[in-house]
């Protein structure tokens, strides 16, 4: 029998808020157009996330932002169970999966609505948008049935 | 090459391993670095050089003015965690053999348990700036988090299990009930224990997690023709490396980058080692670490140590003598170099039959060191 919603794991509020610096502001800025970008390298076009100064590859420092489909799969995951920030107590055991997106690159994120126990690698997930605050938009993923 | 054989661990100093110290950081430092010198024999006038971790909260000048040093040629901190240890003893080693420093002391006090407790979000977390800005929102909050995001895709990568952790964890809680300054010298553990412990944060089991210690350690470096006089058999540096880690390498180590340059600078290969120390700050990454440096092949690791080959009388590759993070104390590394010295004087209690090369390693491949006896003198 499926748990009832409420036992579904939702964003847990608390938690520490993104502070965008002058590398990543345009990446949460185009995340409250609900846009998933993730940095291109303008010489060799390779993809960045997190948003970075330099690309390792050519040394060149100019990007341009690439949408992504915002599809993807879960690579890696954690559960926490010990509440080991104030924010989690009571609200264990809480998933933190690392999502590998189509086109490449990595994400950390939180899956919606799903019972923690039914996550596993390979997963199919896409991204949603959950407005946290007014300057910040989380780019947050749910499972594709 | 650089300055194998020519500098020397010369003394070994620790304070006792508790949960609540009473005392200050700087306290434990001091009274460890006096043991230190005197293990050594040495005076505390001939000290021009302190190193210390950058999360260490003892400026060198503090303890420099304590020790009464009158000119304080040598000093710094390495910053990247508690994975620090051998870079510290590269770096002074370097120091000492280029003529910059003659007698380098490296400290490390701390209140891991009363004091700033490292498990803790709120404590280590950087509250959103920077990196974290893409990892604490979504609860990837202390380094056991992105550990454990590491550990379950190398699970899934190489059949790696649990239970194969667990018994990482029992064969140091072995040596540690050999070891009398172990937090857990008095208790034993076993795999059903381990199995039966509560997740802390998935897939790592309380008992796969290091210990919170309050204490302090240190060690003496100089040149091996100093040493030469000393009372205590000199640990000599044979070969030292460290390697910073990238974040793309998602299930690799920086063991893999380090492990090559370090044999080919010692000229030895894995298996000319005696005993093994290494950082585990959680039990999967000795087996991660034993893979990586290349002492075993990848997705070997766990069916050895479930076979018991980390047992310091196994004769397989003895690993964390004295107990090491989960079970002797979490003094980030600096109790594995003190371990390391010990096996090379013989005087573990867990010790290795005729250890000539001691391996020791501070962050699964930030840093390591080969320590030698000195077969040239009493």
């Amino acid at each position: 029998m499926r748990l009832v919603d409420k036992d579904l794991q939702q964003r847990i509020s608390g938690l520490p808020l993104p502070i965008p610096d002058s590398t990543t502001e345009y990446f949460w800025k185009e995340l409250q157009e609900e846009r998933l970008v993730v940095q291109s390298c303008s010489s060799c076009t390779d993809l960045y996330h997190p948003p970075r100064v330099m690309c390792e590859k050519c040394g060149g420092s100019n990007f341009r932002w690439v949408r992504m489909s915002g599809r993807g799969v879960v690579f890696s995951y954690v559960v926490t169970h010990q509440p080991v920030h104030p924010a989690l107590d009571g609200k264990t055991p809480f998933a933190t999966v690392n999502i590998q997106l189509d086109e490449g690159p990595h994400i950390i994120s939180n899956l919606l609505e799903v019972d923690v126990q039914d996550i596993h690698i390979g997963l199919p997930v896409t991204v949603v948008f959950e407005r946290v605050s007014s300057e910040i938009t989380l780019p947050l993923f749910r499972t594709i049935n | 090459m650089s300055f194998q054989n020519q500098v020397a661990i010369v003394g070994i100093g620790e304070t006792e391993y508790s949960r609540s110290s009473g005392r200050s950081e700087l306290e434990l430092s001091l009274e460890a670095i006096q043991a230190a010198l005197q293990d050594a024999g040495i005076d505390r006038s001939e000290v021009d050089g302190l190193m210390r971790w950058s999360v260490d909260t003892s400026a060198e000048g503090t303890i420099a003015e304590n020790l009464g040093v009158k000119d304080l040629a040598w000093f710094g901190e390495i910053r990247l965690a508690g994975n620090v240890g051998a870079a510290l003893v590269t770096s002074a080693a370097s120091a000492i053999y280029s003529g910059l420093a003659n007698v380098i002391v490296i400290y490390r006090g701390v209140n891991g348990r009363s004091g700033r407790r490292y498990g803790r979000g709120e404590v280590t977390g950087q509250k959103g700036r920077g990196s974290a800005a893409f990892t604490e929102p979504f609860g990837l909050l202390t380094p056991q988090h992105n550990l454990a995001m590491t550990t379950q895709r190398r699970m899934y990568e190489t059949g790696v299990t649990s239970k194969q952790f667990g018994m990482v964890a029992v064969s140091e809680r072995m040596h540690a009930n050999r070891n009398p300054k172990a937090t857990f010298f008095e208790k034993p553990l076993t795999l059903e224990d381990h199995q039966n412990s509560r997740l802390v944060v998935d897939p790592f089991h309380l008992f796969d997690c290091c210990l919170e210690t309050d204490g302090g350690g240190a060690l003496v470096l100089t040149s091996a023709e100093r040493a030469r006089d000393l009372k205590k058999p000199m640990a000599l540096i044979r070969a030292a490396a460290q390697s910073g880690f990238s974040k793309k390498d998602f299930i690799d180590t920086s063991a893999l980058k380090l492990g090559p340059r370090l044999w080919a600078q010692a000229g030895l290969s894995p298996s000319d080692m005696d005993v093994v120390q290494i950082y585990d700050h959680f039990s999967p990454f000795v087996i991660f670490a034993l893979e990586d440096y290349g002492f075993l092949e990848r997705g070997q690791g766990g069916p050895f140590v479930e076979e018991g080959g980390l047992l310091w009388n196994s004769g397989g590759i003895p690993v964390n003598t004295s107990g090491g993070h989960l079970s002797e104390a979490y003094l980030q590394g600096m109790n594995h170099l003190i371990e390391g010295v010990r096996q090379i004087r013989g005087d573990s209690t867990a010790q290795v039959e005729n250890t000539v090369f001691s391996f020791v390693d501070t962050g699964v491949g930030t840093g390591a060191i080969i320590l030698e006896r000195n077969e040239t003198s009493g």
